[in-house]
């Protein structure tokens, strides 16, 4: 049975934690992030301080070239415009540099932190990966660390430029007068203490927009993916009625967004105008008793302006960073994930050097609820005290009905799973203490579905032994009994197998799946069958080199056909998670049971009794 | 003036005429800040000249003048405020209500082109039509009312600098051209940086989605490690192509805001002058630079509104791309409704399957070889998008590279000429090996393709003269691949239909699908979750089938419909069909021999065209590679059993 398909991260819409711990997080989890820091930290504030020199400028302009003396002093105006140029240009220098080391830094620690997190999705157990929608594991690598880097650049880069500019702006104001500085400060109180609460509602409405956004592109997927049923069902205005409902759904939550932070950079405006206000006022009645000129006054306004501005921006950058800081989050929860099936690595042994048999000790297995770890499942129990041994060199056939536990069987067996109680033992040694490259290299298990990834035949075959030439996976298909096959096709070893082996029929895709089981030489096989029809002469390729495959090797396959079953060295029948029979097919359809059903069902279908 | 800013014009001009009321309000707005922006600057003006310096001078308050002049300062600024309210409520409104539109009108294609259309194009791509580029088309919209309020702003400005003073204007204003020539020289080598960028973002999610799918294998195989390596290589070709998007950035940014920076201390400088020359006031003076920062911030959304012009149109072009394909299904008007079952027949019906289209959407770009993993043992990449539109038709589907594997696959896909009638109320099996021509024959028979020659009957009538919704309810196909919705099992029976419980109970019933219904959580009215995911493989099937069933059509197609279920539940399936009221005649596309052999009749398709027909029992002595095909299980069954006798006396079953 399959899981539940809801991933607990879209259960829980609410921030475990604030924005501001998970950036701490974040930043401790990339410590590329910090290098260099304090150079793009100083070139950031000289840059910024580039924006105070043109009001300092006119301030001067003003005081000394204007009013300083009589009339006006042409040379003074001259060498403050010449020194304010040349003070612009280096400035503007340092912030194209600051951009550069920013956008190098972000960019170099983001891409390893992909790299970091798509390992460590291939480390998750087979348990976590399928409580995941592969899209959302896919996203994690993908839109949620590059709305990271964009944010990031875009933020990073507006957040130290801001924080300097209301630095440089707030001293400047001190240092020509601290009376009119702390009149302009008391206006912003009551804005800083707004924002707060805007942030707080924000967050929460870009929440639901991305919410919304998942599902309209689950119902658009649903509308192409199903378009044959669609058509064929003249169901157009009922999916119209779907897609136009989410469409609008999200429209409304994102206007509803749009509109908060409207709002707010609207209030930000009524605040400027106010600590303007003050500022003239303060500044004639400062002025009257001498402690300002005008010409600070006038340097004020403009001083407020830069002010305001990163004041406006921070807050719009806070909250636009909602989004990417919900990505970092969940990128940073994968990583937090412990893989509950772990490589003993160094500390591993080696499966020894002898043909495999296999041992399973009072073995029991539950399911996870949602929200618990492996190892304290207490779900349905999946698989109930199964104790059995298999010699080396047998071939042994699962069978049971779906959900009965064979499938469950198979994956504790190659250790994607790891059992509640009980242990598993391969060749004597207990599975969970052999180190992954060992066991993955004498244990092959060969998927249902054969599996591929898009390249050519002979890129899929080499990934059961990276170091074949042509001429040994040509050996292989030869083996196999499958050169005739490999050599009908347009390209052979180099035709190419589509998007999922999309290019090949089901049958093809085994046949490739077992060639590259048959290149990889393992001690111990498992193979789960593929249910889907195949057409005749393929199922008799596949028989045939289901025989070069397994000869000689531990082989346990996952029974679907009665076949097989026929076939192998002894049959171990599953019903509820129990182990309830065992022994050969003959022997166990003179005894009846569960076997003895399952028998008639498949020879009444398959027609061999009519 | 080049293509794209051309093309630029064209989406902004379909952006105005798809949200004139918003818009209205955002430009409203974006002018009305721009006018309070402008009056603020005079007000200070006014307020330097005659609060600030008088009182100054005179070295005493004046109440009342500050008074007003504080009340008309912060007046200007709620002027601004709701400008701003104005132009941010408008740009959002435009943005979302685009969006919606034109999801809502590719969507409605996706659902008006034919199968054929969608079975050239990726389902990736599509996804991607209806979100990401309808997003990027209309992101235009965001910085549109500003930089409509900003060119007033601009011209106000000009306006008033020209009036204080037009020589000091002109100097001020040779910035101009020099922020144009920097933005467009910007443009240029940002759209090629970007597009490549874009490519590699899409290369990182193909390998990521394609070894998450793989993860069975890739853990099995050991192949962590190497996949790893694998996803570093594209990662880090991203990595480095952002890099470079960010060196263009970092470049450009500081050009743009130092170039009114000097202008406005060229100003100053030569406006010194002019004070000297009694031309100008001081007050004048600190206006016209204040005036100058002001002009600035239309300069920088202009490059703004630039900037999002590259990737605007780049999603247009898709959109439209998508909204302008015609060749939808024409309908007739005849009816379909009658007693029984339907008669149908095809007659030298040919069909090919379409070549898929690889989405050629990079623009200049999408021709360079993209990035392949060459070493031998990094393994193989994924090449196209999310879910493959593989196997929707049973093996028809073909891969994106290398056109001779296509060439071949279209010889083998499709069908050359068949032709052969189903008598009302049969039950047929159509049996054939793999790209025979099955599945093709299926889809055409309930009109989800037309043929490119031929003609295909339902009693008498051509499909393409019947009545689309009368087609729909008499005629019903069942897939391999069984497609269910993410709602409950009810509805994916009825599927909107208002029917009553006990109808959809006898489907189920019948479909064998009514005992694991009623065990689980909530019976009929249990979510099944995306693509029905919590189901079985055979129960999906199931589901699928009670759902053809339950609309009593009178062609039932069944396209290798029950390939998940157990054989002995096929065959009852397949039994209780037959011995029920249905008024169907039945096209069943079946393997297994128990099945085949409960039709009335087989029609055997080699290389498709029709090689034999008859009865099981006929085709099975009259023709040797349909026998050859269908016991290929029990010949099998037989070599075993005689190796096995062979090496010990073990006798094996019957």
């Amino acid at each position: 049975m399959s899981t539940s398909t809801a991933s607990p991260a879209t259960h829980d819409p609410v921030p475990s934690e604030g924005a501001w711990r998970t950036v701490v997080r974040g930043i401790s989890l990339s410590p590329e992030l910090r290098v260099g820091l304090p150079v793009t930290i100083l070139l950031a504030l000289l840059a910024t301080a580039g924006r105070a020199i043109v009001p300092i400028a006119v301030q001067m302009t003003i005081d000394d070239g204007l009013q300083g003396g009589v009339g006006v002093d042409v040379q003074t105006v001259l060498s403050i415009v010449a020194f304010a140029s040349v003070a612009v240009l280096l400035t503007a220098v340092c912030s194209g540099a600051m951009n550069y080391r920013l956008a190098a830094v972000v960019e170099t620690a983001l891409s390893s932190l992909r790299v970091r997190a798509f390992r460590h999705i291939h480390d998750l157990s087979m348990l976590h990966q399928a409580s995941q929608q592969r899209g959302g594991l896919v996203s994690r690598v993908t839109s949620d660390i590059d709305e990271v880097s964009r944010f990031m650049q875009w933020a990073g880069l507006n957040l130290i430029t801001a924080v300097g500019q209301l630095t440089i702006a707030t001293v400047v104001m001190f240092v020509y007068s601290w009376r009119l500085t702390l009149i302009v400060l008391a206006v912003f109180v009551p804005f800083v203490i707004g924002a707060r609460w805007f942030q707080k509602r924000l967050t929460r409405a870009y929440l639901i927009v991305r919410e919304r956004i998942g599902r309209l592109l689950g119902v658009v997927a649903e509308t192409v993916v199903g378009a044959p049923v669609v058509k064929a069902y003249g169901i157009e205005p009922r999916t119209q009625d779907r897609l136009d409902h989410a469409i609008g759904e999200h429209r409304r939550a994102a206007v509803r967004a749009g509109g908060l932070s409207s709002i707010f950079s609207a209030t930000g405006e009524v605040f400027g105008a106010v600590a303007t206000a003050a500022a003239v006022v303060g500044g004639v009645m400062l002025g009257v008793d001498d402690q300002v000129t005008p010409g600070m006054v006038l340097a004020f306004l403009f001083l407020i302006a830069l002010f305001i501005e990163p004041v406006l921006v921070a807050a719009e950058v806070i909250n636009e960073g909602q989004n990417a800081v919900a990505g970092w989050r969940r990128v940073l929860d994968v990583l937090d994930v412990e893989p509950d099936v772990e490589d003993p690595g160094d500390d591993g042994v080696e499966l020894p050097d002898e043909p495999i048999g296999i041992r399973f000790d009072h073995v029991s297995f539950r399911y996870p609820k949602p929200g618990e770890s492996a190892r304290e499942a207490s779900g349905p129990i999946v698989l109930d005290d199964v104790d059995v041994a298999i010699e080396p060199r047998t071939k042994v056939a699962v069978v049971g009905e779906t959900g009965s536990g064979k499938t469950t069987f198979a994956k504790l067996l190659t250790r994607l799973m790891d059992p509640v109680d009980g242990r598993v033992l391969l060749a004597g040694t207990p599975v969970d203490q052999v180190r992954f490259d060992s066991l993955r290299a004498r244990v092959v298990m060969v998927p249902q579905d054969g599996a591929l990834f898009d390249g050519t035949i002979g890129d899929n075959v080499r990934m059961g032994r990276p170091d074949a030439s042509d001429h040994d996976l040509q050996l292989a298909f030869l083996e196999l009994g499958l050169s005739d096959w490999l050599e009908e096709l347009p390209q052979h070893l180099d035709t190419r197998t589509g998007e999922r082996g999309g290019s090949l029929s089901a049958g093809e895709r085994q046949l490739v799946a077992l060639a590259r089981a048959y290149v990889a030489n393992p001690d111990l096989l498992v193979l789960d069958e593929a249910t889907s029809a195949v057409d005749p002469a393929t199922e008799l390729r596949l028989q045939r080199a289901l025989a070069g495959l397994t000869s000689g090797r531990t082989t346990v396959t996952i029974a679907h056909r009665l076949s097989t079953a026929e076939t192998a060295d002894e049959v171990l029948v599953f019903d509820g998670g129990r182990l309830v029979q065992r022994g050969a097919h003959d022997d166990l359809v003179a005894q009846g049971g569960v076997y003895g059903r399952l028998h008639t069902s498949w020879t009444r279908g398959v027609g061999r009794d009519g | 003036m080049h293509g794209l800013l051309r093309r630029g014009l064209r989406v902004i001009g379909v952006a105005l005429r798809g949200a004139p009321r918003p818009f209205a309000v955002g430009v409203g707005g974006a002018a009305l800040f721009a006018v309070a922006t402008v009056a603020a600057s005079l007000v200070l003006g006014w307020v330097t000249d005659e609060v600030l310096l008088p009182q100054f001078e005179a070295g005493e308050t004046d109440a009342a003048a500050l008074t007003l002049a504080a009340l008309v300062i912060i007046g200007v600024g709620l002027v601004k405020a709701t400008g701003v309210l104005g132009r941010r409520l408008g740009a959002y409104l435009a943005q979302f209500q685009l969006q919606a539109m034109y999801r809502q009108r590719v969507t409605r294609q996706y659902l008006r082109l034919p199968l054929r259309w969608h079975r050239r194009h990726p389902t990736g791509e599509l996804l991607s039509n209806a979100n990401a580029d309808v997003e990027s088309a209309f992101f235009v919209a965001a910085p549109l009312p500003m930089a409509m309020g900003a060119s007033i702003l601009l011209v106000l400005t000009a306006g008033l600098l020209v009036v204080t003073d037009p020589a000091l204007a002109a100097i001020g204003f040779s910035v101009g051209p020099l922020l144009i020539f920097a933005n467009w020289f910007y443009q240029r080598r940002m759209r090629y940086a970007a597009t490549v960028a874009q490519q590699a973002r899409a290369d990182v999610s193909e390998v990521a989605h394609e070894s998450f799918d793989g993860a069975l294998v890739v853990k099995t195989m050991g192949r962590e490690q190497a996949e790893a390596e694998r996803f570093r290589g594209i990662s880090e070709d991203l990595r480095d192509k952002m890099i470079r998007v960010g060196r263009l950035r970092a470049f450009f940014d500081p050009v743009i805001e130092a170039l009114p920076n000097i202008a406005i201390l060229l100003v100053l400088f030569v406006g010194a002058y002019r004070v000297r020359a009694g031309a100008l006031t001081p007050g004048d003076l600190v206006l016209f630079a204040y005036l100058f920062r002001l002009v600035a911030l239309p300069m920088r959304v202009f490059g703004w509104l630039l900037g999002e012009l590259p990737r605007a149109v780049v999603g247009w072009d898709r959109v439209s791309r998508v909204l302008d394909e015609t060749g939808e299904m024409v309908y007739g008007r005849a009816p379909a409704e009658g007693e029984g079952g339907a008669a149908t027949q095809l007659d030298e019906v040919r069909f090919r399957h379409p070549a898929p289209e690889r989405g050629d959407l990079a623009g200049p770009d999408a021709t360079t070889p993209r990035h392949r993993t060459a070493a031998a043992g990094s393994g193989p990449r994924a090449g196209g998008s999310a879910v493959a539109t593989a196997d929707r038709d049973g093996g028809s589907s073909h891969g994106h590279d290398g056109p001779p594997a296509d060439e071949t696959d279209q010889q083998r896909r499709g069908i050359e000429s068949v032709s052969f009638d189903v008598p009302a109320g049969r039950t047929i099996a159509l049996v054939g090996a793999t790209g025979s021509g099955k599945s093709t024959v299926a889809s055409l028979l309930v009109r989800l393709f037309d043929p490119d020659h031929g003609s295909i009957t339902f009693d008498g009538r051509e499909l393409s003269e019947l009545d689309r919704d009368q087609l729909a309810a008499n005629v019903a196909i069942v897939f391999q691949e069984a497609f269910l919705f993410d709602d409950t099992v009810r509805d994916n029976i009825t599927l909107g239909l208002d029917l009553p419980d006990a109808d959809v109970e006898a489907a189920a019933r019948l479909a064998q699908a009514h005992g694991f219904i009623t065990e689980l959580e909530h019976g009929y009215d249990t979510p099944v979750g995306e693509r029905g995911a919590t189901l079985s493989g055979g129960q999906r099937q199931r589901i699928a089938l009670a759902r053809a069933i339950v609309r009593k059509p009178r062609l039932l197609v069944l396209d290798d419909a029950t390939s998940a279920v157990d054989p002995s539940v096929e065959s009852d399936i397949l039994r209780g069909l037959a011995d029920s009221d249905l008024p169907s005649t039945v096209i069943v596309v079946a393997y297994r021999k128990g099945s085949i052999a409960l039709a009335d009749e087989v029609v055997f398709l080699r290389e498709g065209q029709v090689a034999a027909r008859g009865s099981h029992e006929q085709l099975l002595e009259e023709e040797p590679s349909y026998a050859d095909l269908v016991t290929a299980y029990e010949r099998d069954a037989a070599e075993r059993d005689a190796m096995a006798a062979g090496q010990d006396t073990r006798g094996i079953g019957p």
